[in-house]
């Protein structure tokens, strides 16, 4: 089932590639249908998830190959628990969002819609994965259908950006198979189930903290933390709409997850020992990308910058090692994926009508496009951690993690949160508010169903998360309790 | 019987070889145009002698008709019947991707000829097991090539042949002279004779033998076309009819890897300098990898830049024979692994230099520059080059990806951490001036709308190409478990 999840998108990018050149419009069509299905069967498997047993459940397993001479088994293992079922959800509702918001791509829209599905085949495989080199495999193979997407679809220095953004991955990647190579050969087996089992490492080639940097790197560069994360903003600018969303909601989660699944529990004497290091990155990237986000003058900038700042939390959670600030980052990966995509969605849809994202052209959007005005308050409330909105929880269970054991860290990364009100509001009263001159007089407002829908539906997620957020952070603490009992 | 039954894979092509010359030579001239009956004649029986040395391969292979030929001579096992596989195919491809090229030259028929004996002398050097029927291989092998790359007699294909056989000269004399050390210090021609001596040599023989292994290594490494021994490549690569550089890219360097192996593993593996010349290689390799891709990165020809790529690739396999040595010899990771990656390559690199020969032919230009936009004028041959950059750069799901982790995984486990980290930091360099292309062919409006397509043969061979690494990309055990057979064959 679960492996249907996952290949069910490059099914559908076949069939878009194979269509014939005069019936290129029904692309979007078939890609909505796929990634309609996609989300179905996951829905399916939240539903169907037991939320009492902590294990992975829905576990495909089978040997793809196996070299006796190296003693190099690789098996096609994916399996979900309660950290990684919530981030499948995710991907398959913002691919979905995506699509719908290209309704009107009409540049290439055979390839366009391909490669969106193929990146949402490469996401799913990178949280289901049990096989550290399956993890790799598909996190690799995320970067082309985005380069593609980045550099044909974008605007702006489109082609810079991809590369940018494609140097800086490979960058991150090439250190983590060094150090996935060397963990795997010491404990002779890359199956994610057995080497959190293992606890320490022995008798490796390089020592163990070594390889724990050799793997965070590229988690740390995807998540992106300061200094690595100059990626971002570029890519984010520059890439079309869609692009933006899933890069923001989806592919920025790959490096939590990845710190979470993967260098904490495999490696968590090494985690407990980096722990100061690690929060005290995650508060330089808290404060430094809240600063940034104030001078920003482009829209896409600054919800980029805002992004640097909010994954800061995330990490910030994690380095507390314990269960509470640990489901807190988990959350936090949940409710930025929605929030933040909804914001990228909202922009998108401004830059459309208005085409330009320069703050200081924009004003009295309000009175033109009331449907955006609102949903734009929904989500940059959300995302400044108003209560009752998704934001809130995530947050406040971040810091009553951390508190205790960085005192004085977690409350750099308090401010934060009063720097994101200052820029969120700042924003929202300097684009919807203020005059509203002639040059914005025939903007429309978002009306279509493919427009509506999407931002309805997120929405919808955000607000019921905001009021009860106890139906993803009960699925999300039976996630990472594994990964704290480990650590503790 | 069995001396010639074991000599058949490279008796099949010496055969076909002499048979296009002499009949070509008999026939009467018939017809004109490109495609003539003599010209189809040329290309079908070299095919045929493709065809008659792979299926010889496998009834060795089938039969277990494994053993030694001509007093030792040759051997063949199961990394000579590997290589056999590869030369074989290779030379097969090489005459499908030239039919363009064989309608235009008057000298088909020595063409095909000497594609085959070449490839059958790359055989022999790869089913080698004595010093003597080493070089005597290398030598036919490489005349071959002199030829081959002067086969255009332009200007820039004269030049090229002539810097490549005048530094090929070199390289067979500074070889010969390391065979004569080991020779010297051995009293041994046969590896085997030499392994002998070689494991019982104390401290006092050791700078001999380093002498040996440096020269021997200076030598073979301009075949595999390595740094230092590199100077050659981008000259000879881009004056030579594009055939032909795949062809020296790929089986030259490949038959140039198998005899090193063959060498410094079964000869040289246990003893005294083992720990010398692994290091040795392994500062080549991480030589080899940062020169050829920080010099590929600022071509603007596309067969300059897969040449430069080239010997950065080489670096990569290098990393296995460092592992080789680092590692107990009888584990065979390291050999497998270079072989594994030989393999892979084979189909990648064969598969792009297609691609190019058909897109370069049609739009009549080498430079990375005019690439734009290709996709719109041909989607196919534009999606199979972009699919071996891909491989090339070692990105998931083609034989690319695979290949590089094997040889990472070798390195690793030989204690060369710091060897493999340099390996991947080169890949990022190299996914810059490959994906360029990639990119290029994509994203760019071509300056003229004229769709093509290449021609059958041509997309046979490129299709080929592209089917294999994909399909080693999805499921590589076949390959894989062939190359470790291949490796074990220096268990003894």
């Amino acid at each position: 089932m679960l492996t249907i999840a996952i290949f069910l998108p490059l099914a559908g990018a076949l069939g878009i590639a194979l269509l014939p050149k005069r019936q290129e419009q029904h692309a979007r069509a078939i890609a909505t249908a796929y990634s309609a299905a996609v989300l179905a069967v996951v829905t399916y498997l939240f539903i169907a998830y037991d939320r009492g047993d902590s294990g992975y459940q829905f576990v495909d397993s089978t040997k793809w190959f196996e070299s006796d001479l190296t003693n190099f088994t690789l098996n096609y293992a994916v399996g979900v628990d309660g950290l990684s079922l919530p981030l499948l959800a995710l991907t398959s509702f913002l691919s979905l969002v995506a699509i719908l918001i290209s309704w009107r791509v009409d540049l290439r829209p055979k390839e366009y819609f391909a490669w969106l599905l193929v990146l949402e085949t490469s996401l799913m495989g990178v949280f289901s994965s049990l096989d550290f080199v399956l993890f790799f495999l598909f996190w690799e193979v995320e970067l082309i259908p985005m380069y593609f997407l980045i550099s044909i679809w974008g605007s702006g220095n489109r082609v810079y950006s991809a590369w940018k953004y494609v140097l800086y991955t490979f960058f991150g990647s090439a250190f983590m198979i060094t150090g996935i190579l060397t963990l795997g050969f010491t404990a002779g087996t890359f199956d994610v189930r057995e080497l959190a089992q293992i606890g320490e490492i022995e008798g490796a080639v390089i020592p163990a903290w070594a390889i724990f940097s050799l793997i965070i790197i590229a988690f740390l560069i995807k998540l992106p933390i300061v200094p690595f994360h100059t990626w971002l903003p570029d890519a984010h600018t520059d890439a079309p709409t869609a692009v933006s969303v899933i890069l923001a909601g989806v592919l920025l989660k790959m490096g939590g997850y990845g710190i979470l699944r993967m260098s904490f529990s495999i490696m968590p004497d090494v985690a407990k020992d980096a722990d100061v290091l690690l929060a005290a990155v995650a508060a330089t990237g808290i404060i430094y990308g809240a600063v940034m986000t104030l001078v920003q003058t482009d829209l896409k900038r600054l919800i980029a910058y805002s992004s640097v700042s909010h994954m800061g939390y995330v990490l910030l959670g994690a380095s507390s090692i314990g269960l509470v600030g640990m489901t807190g980052a988990a959350t936090q990966l949940v409710t930025h994926g929605l929030l933040t995509g909804m914001l990228f969605v909202l922009v998108g849809m401004v830059y459309d009508r208005a085409h330009t994202r320069d703050i200081g052209q924009l004003s009295g959007l309000a009175q033109r496009m009331p449907f955006i005005t609102v949903m734009m308050l929904v989500a940059g409330l959300g995302s400044l951690g108003l209560p009752a909105l998704a934001g809130f929880a995530a947050e406040v269970t971040v810091f009553l993690g951390t508190f205790e054991r960085h005192e004085a860290l977690t409350i750099l990364g308090v401010i934060g949160v009063a720097f994101a009100a200052g820029y969120i509001l700042w924003t929202i009263q300097r684009v919807f508010w203020g005059e509203a001159t002639e040059r914005w007089a025939d903007l429309t407002d978002a009306t279509a169903w493919w427009e509506r829908g999407p931002l309805l539906a997120l929405t919808l997620a955000i607000v019921s998360i905001g009021v009860y957020p106890a139906w993803i952070m009960d699925l999300l603490r039976d996630g990472v309790s594994p990964i704290a009992e480990r650590l503790a | 019987m069995d001396d010639l039954s074991r000599f058949g894979p490279a008796l099949a092509l010496f055969v076909a070889a002499g048979l296009i010359v002499v009949v070509d030579a008999l026939l009467p001239l018939a017809g004109r145009g490109p495609w003539n009956s003599r010209r189809a004649l040329s290309v079908a029986l070299g095919l045929l002698g493709v065809a008659a040395s792979a299926g010889w391969s496998l009834a060795l292979a089938l039969g277990d008709e494994q053993g030694v030929a001509f007093d030792g001579m040759i051997v063949i096992d199961n990394f000579s019947l590997f290589f056999c596989f590869l030369f074989a195919g290779a030379a097969g491809m090489i005459i499908l991707g030239s039919t363009d090229l064989i309608g235009r030259i008057r000298y088909h028929a020595e063409y095909v000829a000497l594609v085959l004996t070449s490839a059958a002398a790359m055989i022999l050097m790869a089913a080698s097991q004595d010093l003597i029927m080493l070089f005597v291989a290398l030598e036919t092998q490489a005349i071959a090539f002199y030829v081959l790359v002067g086969f255009l007699k332009s200007e820039r294909s004269s030049e090229a042949s002539l810097k490549y056989l005048l530094l090929g000269a070199i390289s067979t004399a500074v070889t010969l002279y390391g065979m004569a050390y080991l020779f010297g210090l051995s009293g041994e021609t046969s590896l085997e004779g030499i392994a002998v001596y070689v494991r019982q040599a104390d401290e006092g023989a050791r700078s001999g033998l380093i002498l040996a292994a440096v020269l021997l290594a200076a030598g073979l490494g301009f075949k595999m076309a390595v740094v230092p021994f590199q100077m050659w490549v981008p000259d000879v690569y881009e004056g030579a009819p594009t055939p032909v550089t795949a062809y020296l890219s790929v089986a030259s360097k490949a038959a140039g890897f198998a005899a090193v192996i063959r060498v410094f593993v079964i000869s040289l593996g246990e003893g005294v300098v083992t720990n010398d010349w692994g290091d040795m290689f392994a500062v080549i390799a991480a030589i080899s990898m940062t020169v050829g891709n920080v010099m590929a990165l600022v071509q603007g020809n596309v067969k300059r830049m897969l040449g430069y790529s080239s010997i950065a690739q080489a670096g990569t396999f290098l990393i296995g024979l460092a592992a080789v040595a680092a590692n107990d010899p009888q584990a065979q990771l390291g050999t497998s692994s270079v072989v594994f990656f030989l393999g892979t390559y084979a189909f990648t690199n064969l598969g792009a230099f297609m691609a190019i020969i058909a897109i370069s032919g049609k739009i009549e230009s080498d430079e990375i520059a005019d690439y734009s936009g290709v996709f719109k004028r041909s989607p196919v041959l534009a999606l199979a080059l972009a699919a071996c950059l891909i491989s090339l750069t070692g990105i998931p799901p083609t034989a690319g990806f695979w290949a590089k982790v094997y040889v990472f995984n070798a390195g690793v486990r030989a204690d060369l951490a710091w060897l493999v980290l340099v390996g991947v930091l080169n890949s990022v360099i190299s996914s810059y001036y490959y994906l360029r292309v990639v990119m290029n062919m994509f994203g760019r409006d071509p300056e003229d709308e004229l769709t093509f397509r290449p021609s059958p043969f041509l997309g046979l061979a490129v299709a080929v190409a592209v089917v294999g690494l994909l399909a080693i990309g999805v499921y590589p055990t076949p390959l894989i478990e062939a190359s470790e057979s291949a490796a074990r064959a220096f268990a003894a």
